[in-house]
């Protein structure tokens, strides 16, 4: 994967918590995984990735900061677990789906895959790509493995 | 007016009927995937639908085709994060009247419902 083409996935997520929030979110600087790394918070949300690139797009995060997504967008200050993983896999189709305006519509991505409060060992395509996120003092990271 | 919510995500669901601003119009159903979106919309008959295009058991596309075939007047927006142009493109050319790409503000919504419910300003 070039540099221009991860930079997409950076301006995606940077302008989707801008979008709903308000306040974009501060992406730090990329590093690529290690096979052992754990890249793994409370809440995953994950794509598959077919069509003219293959892989796998996830964003892992804490609860509290999805938390606060939910009460933002429809004011639950309370939200339940269900709507916790939801709101996950949204965040995660829309930083995949939006990926299209460059990659095109071969870029086929598939419903989100929820993975809650344990470690993941999703395949992905090395190298894979850590990008940390901060949005509102929450840490999350993104994590981009595309087979070039 | 009536409408039908079509999306996999409960927090899209919700977040569309809680920014809806436009008081002509009446929320009557909600659906998770195309194929409950189809059910549920001979049951409530709606005017208007958003569509979410992925999603599990059908996707909105085919689901879209399906409901026009039922109701061809009905006036389908498409709502979804798969915002490149060819495939708002290929929506509108199998009848969605309008296209909303995610993340989307309320403003956002309630425009684009207006251009919906009034149709292209010429």
């Amino acid at each position: 994967m070039t540099d221009k083409e991860l930079q997409v996935f950076l301006e995606g997520t940077v302008n989707y918590f801008h979008e709903v929030s308000g306040t974009p979110a501060a992406m730090g600087v990329p590093y690529i995984k290690e096979t052992q790394d754990e890249v793994s918070l409370d809440l995953t949300g994950a794509i598959g990735i077919s069509g003219n690139k293959k892989g796998v797009i996830y964003i892992t995060c804490p609860s509290l900061m999805v938390k606060e997504l939910v009460g933002i967008i429809l004011g639950d200050g309370n939200p339940d677990s269900g709507s916790l993983c939801d709101m996950t896999g949204e965040i995660a189709n829309t930083i995949a789906g939006n990926a299209r305006q460059v990659f095109g519509a071969n870029f086929m991505i598939s419903v989100p895959i929820i993975i809650e409060g344990k470690p993941i060992h999703l395949k992905v395509a090395a190298p894979t790509f850590v990008i940390p996120i901060t949005w509102r003092s929450h840490k999350s990271f993104l994590v981009v493995g595309i087979e070039s | 007016m009536k409408l039908l919510i079509v999306d996999d995500s409960s927090i899209m669901r919700r977040a569309i009927q809680k920014y809806l601003d436009e008081n002509r119009i009446e929320v009557v159903g909600t659906a998770g995937n195309g194929l409950e979106a189809i059910e549920v919309f001979k049951k409530t008959d709606p005017d208007l639908v958003t569509m979410d295009i992925t999603m599990p058991e059908m996707d909105g596309l085919t689901c879209l085709q399906e409901l026009l075939k039922i109701k061809p007047g009905t006036k389908i927006m498409v709502i979804t994060a798969l915002t490149d142009n060819a495939t708002g493109l290929r929506a509108l050319k199998l009848g969605a009247r309008n296209f909303l790409g995610k993340p989307f503000t309320p403003e956002k919504l309630n425009e684009a419902f207006l251009k919906l419910i009034e149709g292209p300003k010429r």
